[in-house]
């Protein structure tokens, strides 16, 4: 093994239009490491590593690996020098195989042709020695989140990677799965390797990192030994300041008291794409008058498909109701009109990003007497209540003439949030919330969402994320293979046995 | 009826259908690596002009196909350009591209050659028999007498399911077009990938135009190319994006295209069809054949994309 | 970094000039003047009372086939068949103009609105199959332009023939249908009210109505439009329907106030150069007329500068196209860019990293 360091980064630094990702940024990982880089969302830690992978170009500073400076223009360059990254969002291809996704760009050849034979044994050989196994001739789009991440993995592994980065890799495990990638990733530390994880879950970070650095608004202000610290220093190191936010908030455990406002009764979806069976299983739940029903699960469990057919997105058998008013066969707009809201987990079903702050604020509201007469738009009205909304839900913005695109992440969800809120809705589905903020503003958007229960109505909410269903939810629902697992209160959740529910591993 | 169904009808099907293989082929390799090829009547129209003039300056055709194909790389040198560096929507640049060759062409065509309409017959391409092969029964029938492209537009079919599927630059131009983040993950270079497919797809279409110009008619006349392109758009989509696929789906135009000349002037129980009905046949199956065909969803998943 | 520089410094204008440039490198290279070619041009536009009445006669057209167009582009649909829709509206106003004789009051809303219906009815298809099947429009719209092509060509040699005389061409509309000239001399006619008019409805459509808001939420973001409660393949079909209107009124308008009947090929072509006036104008109300003005006073000079030099009219189709290409990059690269008026000093967004979950079954 090398006494240099497997990867040094010196004074890296990398700007984008009106904000500087890194600054002067100091990164250094060993061998037989697993290295941790932490930091909130927009800290820069995604655009380090993809400095050293190549798909960014610095603007100054040095990469050395092995002690040796190298220049890294493409990701050719950071593949030949054994770097290889699991990116959060995966770079597969849907419609290639498992095999055909990991030799791409490497592909052995013969007169021509590419030997897909001896690709196969290669590839085979890679998954024996690091015991990671994969269906190599199903597409991909086929497989399972944690299989696809195997293949990610893989990937870098067949070109001989000696240096692994993963962003975020646990985000779309269950915490069962997530231990098991560790085990593996620890066994390549073992093994020589050096691993680099970017994680915001301390808790992971503080079990199986050995060394960690703190990455705040583009710069590193931290690099210390995992043992030697603790979550509450490394949260004050991210965030700058004594929050406290980061540890599991204990939301306000509330009766949920009142009658039900959405009773859903044998609800089923069918395959679109035409396999046999269901997505969305028969199921049935009740969600009560000021209540927060949390639905967990590891993502492709149902729950999005669960989503669109209580909007009207999607085709649904069964039953489902708003206070008594049974909506499986009406429109969209007609849902809305009953008192529906909903904040989607994708924010391109959320605004127009070239429309103003104004206009966004009447979307699916525009056909409503008090914005619209006679089919012509009542501008004066829509800019007052889109003044109004800026208000009381805090968006920092210029006006309400301002473009949506030019918001940060936070203030548009904030946008969302508020117009999903605006007619006091019965019934409001919320969709990972808090997908992509940082903390402060996703804890905006936690207090905003408990103050709204509070009053009067429902809400739905789903996330994948189980930090956040333990901080809102008074009751949870796990979802595995478009079927309840198991409803638990608050009171009786804990992350074992909700785990053990999302995997299915309780049956 | 029955004289209309014999071995001149497929003779028929087979050079009416030549262009739109070529042009749908280059359509396939364009949209496979992602890039919409709206263009490719432009590049056909380019080619037939250029190609005949070609053939007009040394006498000799093939010289008229190379220039044909040149221009027709240029015009997708230009569309891959204006789509990946200028990031230009696809539809748009097509578009343009289509209405700058039709400009080019009837403005050089009278600036040359000084009346409207037409160029002066020039030397085509020769006919090629199969040689002995020719007088087997069936075979030499169907196959022999059709000019150089037709034998060179079944070579390139097979070449580019090749190329497509069994290499790793088809593999490359397919992840180009299906998943470029994937594709520039890996360090593949997705820009040059797709400019050279849209480069060899502009080829190809010249090379569909050059068969109008110098396999058909030995001449150049404005806006000869008809709609083609479009329609070879169409075999493309209809063919699912694979090369044999569109090569399928060209030949059923191209035999309602010659079904059509065969009718016109025919009577079927007693009507006669007239003949602005036989013409507008191909583009009404164009549309019926897109209607049918629920296919979208299995469209390269990143084309047109215009931020990858 | 060339794209910034161009997307940043182009205005219409600049596309314009870019366009001239190059069109003056082509006619230099094909050995005539530039300078003198489009002297002649502008000569011919604007140099006297009617010249510009003439020009502004070529604009009326393009004006509203251009609005076509555009408003077809805001939906985010490329309708590419307003030559075709704009033939069946032509041959619709017209057949309804010498088939009945009614008081002018009547026959003229009354032969404008069978060219809307014609041009409605040709992009009413298009819509549809884009709405149900996801057929791109882009293809069914330029094989409609075909099969109107040769369908109105067998109309009018045909049933709708005028008896009278060899040519392809319907009877003349009767004096009720025809739209009079505005002033004695020249042929500049009431149907610049009529632009006008759709100019106007047009901003008013896409600036204040419901149905503008809903066409441009589809637009701009159709699975946002979607979850809003819009229905997106009713938009389409309206937006094509609306867009097909548009041009059959501008074939109406033609045949009513210039040639008083349809004749095979009496369209120099609006449908092509009518992508070119939107694209120019940004799509929008005022652009559209401006840019329309701007490709009749070339299309006025073209024939001008063919008879005082020896370059082909045929340029003007190339400005054509340059001019589609550098407004096309401005336009929907300022839609991505978000071209706004509003100065963001340290608003500027984060960056970050796309962090989409994509959907997957657990196996």
């Amino acid at each position: 093994m090398d006494a240099a360091p497997a990867v040094e980064m010196r004074r890296i630094t990398k700007r984008f239009p009106g904000v500087v990702a890194n600054d002067r940024v100091d990164f250094s990982a060993r061998w037989c490491e697993l290295h941790a880089l932490i930091g909130e969302n927009g800290a820069g830690k995604t655009t380090l590593m993809n400095v050293l992978y190549g798909l960014l170009h610095a603007d100054s500073g040095e990469i050395l690996v092995s002690g040796r400076q190298v220049h890294i223009s493409t990701s050719r360059d950071a593949i030949g020098l054994g770097i290889g990254m699991v990116h959060q969002q995966f770079m597969l291809v849907p419609a290639f195989t498992a095999l055909e996704n990991i030799i791409l760009g490497a592909e052995p050849v013969k007169l021509g042709r590419t030997d897909y034979r001896l690709a196969e044994r290669k590839v085979r050989d890679t998954c024996d020695r690091f015991q990671l196994h994969v269906d190599l001739h199903a597409k991909v789009a086929d497989l399972s989140v944690s299989s696809e991440q195997k293949v990610e993995i893989l990937k870098a592994l067949y070109r001989d990677a000696r240096i692994l980065i993963l962003d975020e890799p646990t985000s779309v495990l269950s915490p069962q799965e997530a231990e098991s990638l560790f085990k593996m990733l620890r066994r390549l530390t073992s093994e020589g390797m050096c691993v680099i994880l970017i994680s915001h879950k301390l808790h992971e970070v503080m079990a199986y990192s050995d060394r960690v650095t703190v990455l705040r608004q583009g710069r590193s202000v931290a690099c210390m030994e995992t043992a030697s610290t603790d979550p509450e220093e490394l949260s004050r190191l991210m965030v700058g300041a004594e929050t406290g936010v980061l540890a599991a908030e204990e939301g306000a455990v509330s009766p949920g008291s009142g009658a039900p406002v959405l009773v859903v009764r044998d609800l089923s979806v069918k395959d679109d794409g035409g396999a046999p069976g269901r997505i969305v299983s028969p199921l049935s739940f009740e969600v009560h008058a000021r209540e927060i029903l949390g639905i967990a699960g590891v993502d492709g469990n149902g729950q999005r498909e669960l989503v669109e057919a209580l909007v009207g997105l999607r085709r649904a058998a069964g039953s489902a109701s708003l206070d008594g008013r049974e909506f499986l066969g009406m429109s969209v707009r007609q849902r809305l009109g009953l008192g529906l809201a909903y904040v989607p987990e994708d924010r391109r079903l959320a605004l127009v990003p070239e429309y103003s702050i104004q206009d966004n604020a009447i979307l699916g509201l525009h056909r409503e007497r008090a914005f619209a007469r006679h089919g012509v738009l009542n501008a004066t009205a829509a800019r007052a209540n889109a003044s109004d909304l800026i208000e009381r839900f805090d968006v920092r913005a210029v006006g309400p003439g301002m473009p949506a695109r030019f918001l940060s992440g936070g203030n548009q969800q904030k946008l969302v949030l508020g117009r999903a809120l605006c007619g006091n809705p019965r019934l409001l589905i919320a969709c990972q919330p808090t997908r992509g903020l940082d903390v402060s503003a996703a804890a905006e958007i936690h207090r905003r969402l408990l103050e709204t229960r509070d009053r009067s109505g429902g809400i739905l909410l789903v996330s994948y994320d189980l930090d956040e269903i333990f901080a809102l939810s008074d009751r949870i629902l796990v979802m595995f293979r478009g079927e309840i697992a198991g409803i638990l209160s608050r009171e009786e959740a804990t992350r074992e046995n909700v785990g053990a529910l999302m995997t299915g591993a309780a049956r | 009826m029955q004289h209309v169904f014999d071995a001149e009808l497929i003779r028929s099907t087979f050079r009416l259908a030549t262009p739109l293989i070529l042009a749908a082929l280059g359509g396939v390799l364009s949209e496979r690596s992602g890039v919409v090829n709206i263009a490719l009547e432009g590049m056909m129209l380019a080619g037939a002009f250029f190609g005949m003039l070609g053939s007009y300056w040394t006498g000799n055709p093939w010289v008229g196909v190379t220039l044909g194909m040149a221009v027709g790389g240029l015009l997708g040198l230009i569309h891959a350009a204006l789509t990946q560096r200028m990031k230009l929507n696809h539809i748009v640049s097509g578009v343009a591209l289509n209405i700058f060759a039709l400009g080019l062409t009837t403005y050089l065509l009278r600036r040359i050659f000084q009346h409207a309409g037409g160029s002066p017959p020039v030397n085509g391409l020769p006919q090629w028999g199969l040689g002995p092969a020719d007088r087997l029964p069936i075979i030499g029938g169907l196959l022999g007498g059709q000019n150089p492209l037709f034998y060179i537009s079944i070579v390139l079919v097979i070449g580019t399911s090749f190329l497509l599927f069994r290499t790793p630059a088809g593999l490359r131009i397919r992840a180009a077009g299906e998943h470029p983040e994937a594709a520039a993950a890996v360090g593949i270079r997705v820009r040059a990938v797709r400019y050279l497919a849209v480069v060899g797809s502009g080829v190809l279409g010249g090379l569909a135009g050059v068969y109008l110009s110098l396999g058909q008619l030995n001449m150049f006349a404005e806006g000869m190319s008809g709609g083609r392109g479009f329609i070879a758009l169409a075999a493309v989509i209809f063919g699912k994006w694979t090369p044999f696929g569109a090569a399928g789906a060209a030949l059923f135009f191209g035999f309602f295209d010659a079904l059509q000349m065969r009718l016109q002037g025919q009577t079927i129980a007693g009507l006669t069809i007239p003949s602005e009905f036989m013409l507008m046949l191909p583009y009404a199956l164009t549309i019926i054949a897109l209607a049918g065909f629920v296919g979208r969803a299995v469209a390269p998943a990143a084309l047109g994309r215009e931020d990858s | 970094m060339i794209r910034r520089i161009i997307g940043a410094a182009l205005s219409p204008l600049a596309a314009l000039a870019a366009a001239f440039v190059m069109a003056s490198v082509v006619i230099a290279v094909s050995g005539e003047s530039p300078w003198q070619s489009f002297g002649a041009m502008f000569g011919g536009a604007f140099g006297s009372g009617p010249a510009v009445g003439e020009t502004l006669v070529k604009a009326i057209p393009l004006a509203i086939s251009g609005l076509a167009v555009a408003l077809g582009l805001r939906t985010g649909l490329f309708n590419i068949g307003v030559e075709g829709q704009l033939l069946m509206g032509a041959l619709a106003a017209a057949s309804l103009g010498f088939a009945v004789e009614l008081p002018a009051a009547i026959h003229i809303p009354l032969c404008l609105a069978a060219g809307i219906a014609g041009g409605a009815l040709w992009g009413f298809l298009p819509g549809l199959l884009k709405a149900k099947r996801g057929v791109h429009e882009v293809i069914t719209t330029i094989m409609l332009n075909y099969i109107a092509f040769y369908l109105t060509h067998y109309l009018v040699t045909n049933q709708l023939k005028d008896v009278h005389t060899m040519a392809p061409q319907t009877p003349e509309i009767h004096a009720t249908a025809r739209l009079a000239h505005i002033v004695e001399s020249g042929g500049l006619h009431w149907g610049l009210l009529i632009a006008v008019l759709c100019v106007a409805g047009f901003a008013f459509l896409m600036s204040r109505s419901v149905t503008g808001y809903e066409l441009k939420t589809v637009g701009l973001g159709p699975e946002a439009a979607r979850a809003a409660g819009i229905s997106v393949p009713g938009t389409i079909v309206l937006a094509m329907m609306l867009s097909g209107a548009l041009a059959g009124m501008a074939g109406a308008v033609e045949v009513m106030g210039v040639h008083y009947k349809f004749y095979d090929q009496f369209s120099p072509g609006y449908g092509f150069d009518s992508i070119a006036v939107a694209l120019l104008g940004g799509n929008t109300a005022i652009g559209t007329a401006l840019s329309a003005v701007l490709f009749g006073a070339l299309r006025n000079g073209a024939v001008s500068m063919q008879l005082a030099t020896d370059t082909p009219k045929e340029i003007v189709t190339l400005i054509q196209a340059i001019v589609i290409v550098f407004a096309g990059v401005r336009f929907f690269g300022a839609l991505k860019a978000g071209v706004g008026c509003w100065v963001f000093g340290d608003r500027a967004p984060q960056h970050q990293a796309p962090n989409t979950e994509h959907r997957k079954r657990d196996t």
